[in-house]
């Protein structure tokens, strides 16, 4: 059985324009200034991505983030303090939340 | 071998020269040959050369380091391949028939060739500017150790390696200890004068990406780098060039233990910018061998692919006819797309 993910697709992105080229042109527009230096550095904005492409779990991303991270001179170290930057957002976002439930239980359950 | 000799070439060793281990790759032929079997197409253009503006003198093999990208195959094992005086003499009087502005001078270490000094200032006698391509840990060792001032007070220009800004990846790629050793060496060099805008005493950093990859955008490389050597180690330079590796001796054998060369390749040829042409280091750098051989780029001579005149001599410093070499046509093979990709590779940096 073929696998859901193909590495080779990333290269064939652009093939989305087939579906609605106006919209994939303004898309890919917009990514490409997106990720100009700015004022954020190249690698700044590299591995923001990288950190992102972890969180949405987008392997087509991190694979693309990790080459463009380490093109832009990032290390490994550098890298994985990224990768712990998102996952301490999204474990905290999921925390977060724990304190609507303590509403619920400090309401509800006898003291 | 003496004492002072032995120390001479002490400093950090990240693997071993191919000829020590008789590798195959020791070998320019198999080499060529490994990158003629890639399923990929052959670089595409013709080149020529523009007028002879820079001369690099390669003075020799011999390095008290072996870094795993090297592309020379230098180490402290690569004895007998040291410039002589008489070659370097040879090469000064080439160096008179030309309007040559710059003597680069690489290596190995070319600071451990006994006459290294003998060049430079031959060199500054005719009004030259001088490049000296610096490991910084030789400056380190016994007899180099007062060369930073010695450099200072000639105003030679310092191209010194360091692929990182931190640790782990110098290490990585230079030795264990290479990092330490480099920030104590540019320390040094900042003492003399050097990195702190005065053009008579420039120093240069040289980044080579520690693996797979094409080397990134230079510029926003060169504020990095200067935010994180100041903060961390209060160290100074002036600019910093960005190198592609190639795909050429130690990094092309790290390449195939890797499985990296064919993707690698792929990447350098699909990355092609027809921008980087005119810029080409081949067409204005003329590469002299140790032994007086001559070549298109240091890295036609590490592939042992001599520049030839047009009715295909081989040349050699001791006939050097400056007008005849100007007609001949540079010679290319598929190493050559490591020095066109992207933003360009030259030894002067990015070139597009």
């Amino acid at each position: 059985m073929d696998p859901y993910y193909k590495p080779e697709h990333l290269a064939q992105f652009g093939s989305i324009a087939e579906g609605n080229p106006k919209l994939a042109e303004k898309f890919f527009a917009w990514y490409g200034e997106v990720f100009k230096p700015g004022a954020l550095s190249a690698r700044e904005k590299a591995l923001i991505a990288l950190a992102v492409a972890q969180v949405v779990q987008c392997p087509y991303c991190i694979d693309a983030y990790s080459r463009e991270s380490l093109q832009q001179g990032a290390d490994l170290e550098q890298m994985t303090e990224a990768l712990h930057v998102a996952a301490a957002i999204r474990g905290g976002a999921s925390l977060v939340h724990g304190v609507q439930m303590l509403e619920h239980v400090h309401k509800q359950v006898m003291a | 071998m003496g004492a002072p000799e032995i120390e001479k070439l002490s400093g950090p060793r990240a693997t071993t020269s191919l000829v020590s281990r008789a590798s195959p790759l020791a070998s320019a032929r198999e080499q060529l040959e490994v990158l003629r079997r890639l399923p990929l197409k052959d670089f595409p253009v013709e080149l020529r050369p523009a007028a002879i503006d820079i001369f690099q003198i390669n003075v020799g093999k011999l390095c008290n380091m072996t870094c795993r990208h090297c592309h020379v195959d230098a180490g402290p094992d690569r004895t007998l391949e040291m410039m002589s005086r008489e070659t370097i003499d040879l090469c000064l009087a080439a160096l008179d028939k030309t309007d040559a502005k710059t003597v680069d001078i690489t290596g190995g270490a070319p600071e451990l060739n006994p006459h290294f000094r003998y060049l430079v200032d031959a060199c500054l006698a005719r009004g030259k500017h001088v490049m000296d391509r610096c490991n910084l840990t030789v400056l380190l060792t016994g007899p180099c150790r007062d060369l930073p001032e010695w450099f200072a007070a000639r105003g030679v220009e310092i191209v010194c390696s360091l692929p990182h800004y931190r640790k782990r990846n110098t290490d990585i790629q230079r030795g264990e200890g290479t990092f330490e050793k480099s920030i104590a060496a540019l320390k040094r060099l900042n003492t003399a004068g050097y990195g702190q805008g005065d053009p008579r005493r420039r120093l240069t950093l040289v980044h080579n990406p520690v693996g797979a990859f094409l080397a990134g955008d230079q510029k926003s490389m060169e504020r990095e780098w200067k935010e994180g050597l100041a903060a961390n180690y209060g160290v100074t330079f002036d600019a910093l060039i960005a190198l592609n590796n190639m795909p050429i001796s130690r990094f092309l054998e790290w390449l195939q233990a890797s499985g990296n060369l064919e993707r690698y390749m792929e990447v350098l040829v699909n990355a092609y910018n027809p921008g980087t042409l005119q810029g080409l280091m081949c067409r204005n750098t003329l590469s002299v061998g140790w032994d007086g051989r001559l070549f298109d780029c240091d890295f036609n001579q590490m592939l042992e692919l001599d520049a030839r005149y047009a009715d295909g001599r081989p040349a050699h410093i001791r006939d050097f006819e400056p007008a005849k070499l100007g007609e001949r046509a540079i010679v290319t093979a598929r190493h050559c797309f490591g020095c066109t990709a992207g933003a360009g590779s030259s030894c002067g940096g990015a070139i597009a």
